[in-house]
């Protein structure tokens, strides 16, 4: 008889070449991340971090998670988690900035 | 191969979609964290500049490298795993766990010198900072705190899952245990890469 195993309806996950490299990507911009904070480049060094470990993050979810060959519906939740959370924190900010 | 195995190894789906349910629900857990953490940053955006001073810019950089290492090794643990390949991916879980606990003891020594200076709940110099200063290092050890339990529950998975491939349980047929373990280790890396840039690099 025939069973559905893991192999078969597992996405598919990226080479060992491709995470080496995706491993070099995110040590490049943890030194970036560094030299931003400490250069004093730019007055934006704090919002330009973040987004330096918001790509991180990016990299970390579709190579090391395997995001990119996840199904629809995985992809779809992630989203609707990152849009809950920023709706909660738009909300707070709104009573933070806003408050005397 | 018996039933039970098969029966096991046959939602692969139902066991990803499972762990990543799980995983949003600790999205949103650190999120509320994060989030009180920007609040009191923006109330008090000196004391947490002046308190960011005091991290170890260097252990904390080194650790993040550490982490992300980690990380590296983990995937690859997978996908040897999935080519059939169990003893490297015996041998990357270990180097995961290696590289997690000299993560944990660096983090020690980072929490060691803080309480030798006495900058630790009720300590002297704790109590001598403003209230935003005491916010600062109240989050810094609740929320890098929070992570290195994630940390150690991580070490603690991946260990019994070098006993699980070691004993077949799992193999390049049935790996969802070892993925989950992995997606988890990942998202506590995720957690790190913007605990770093909050605590160490806002001076």
């Amino acid at each position: 008889m025939h069973l559905n195993t893991s192999r078969e309806n597992a996405p598919r996950i990226a080479q060992p070449g491709t995470l080496v490299i995706v491993w070099a990507a995110l040590i490049g911009l943890l030194g970036l991340t560094i030299a931003v904070a400490k250069l004093h480049v730019t007055s934006w060094s704090v919002v330009l971090n973040l987004l330096i470990a918001t790509g991180k993050a990016a990299l970390v979810l579709v190579f090391f998670m395997h995001l990119r060959s996840e199904s629809r519906f995985v992809k779809v939740m992630l989203g609707v988690t990152v849009a809950a959370l920023t709706v909660i924190i738009i909300l707070t900010f709104s009573d933070v900035w806003f408050r005397r | 191969m018996t039933t039970k195995r098969n029966e096991e190894s046959i939602d692969y789906t139902g066991k990803k979609i499972g762990m990543w349910f799980f995983l949003f629900t600790e999205f949103l857990f650190f999120g509320g964290v994060f989030l009180l953490y920007s609040i009191y940053r923006y109330r008090f955006p000196a004391d947490f500049h002046q308190g960011a001073g005091e991290e170890n810019l260097v252990l904390g950089s080194v650790n993040t490298g550490v982490l992300l290492t980690s990380s590296l090794l983990m995937a690859l643990a997978v996908a040897a795993l999935r080519r059939g390949r169990s003893r490297l991916s015996i041998a990357f879980q270990a180097g995961t766990i290696s590289l997690g606990a000299v993560f944990l003891v660096i983090k020690g020594f980072e929490w060691g010198a803080k309480i030798a200076k006495g900058i630790y709940p009720n300590g002297p110099a704790l109590l001598r900072m403003s209230n935003g200063g005491i916010l600062f290092f109240g989050l810094y050890y609740t929320m890098t705190g929070l992570h290195a339990l994630h940390v150690a529950i991580g070490l603690v998975l991946i260990g019994f899952m070098v006993r699980d491939t070691r004993r077949k349980v799992i193999d390049e047929r049935n790996f969802a245990r070892l993925e989950n373990t992995g997606l988890y280790w990942h998202f506590v890396d995720i957690v790190w890469i913007y605990l770093f840039p909050l605590f160490y690099l806002i001076t």
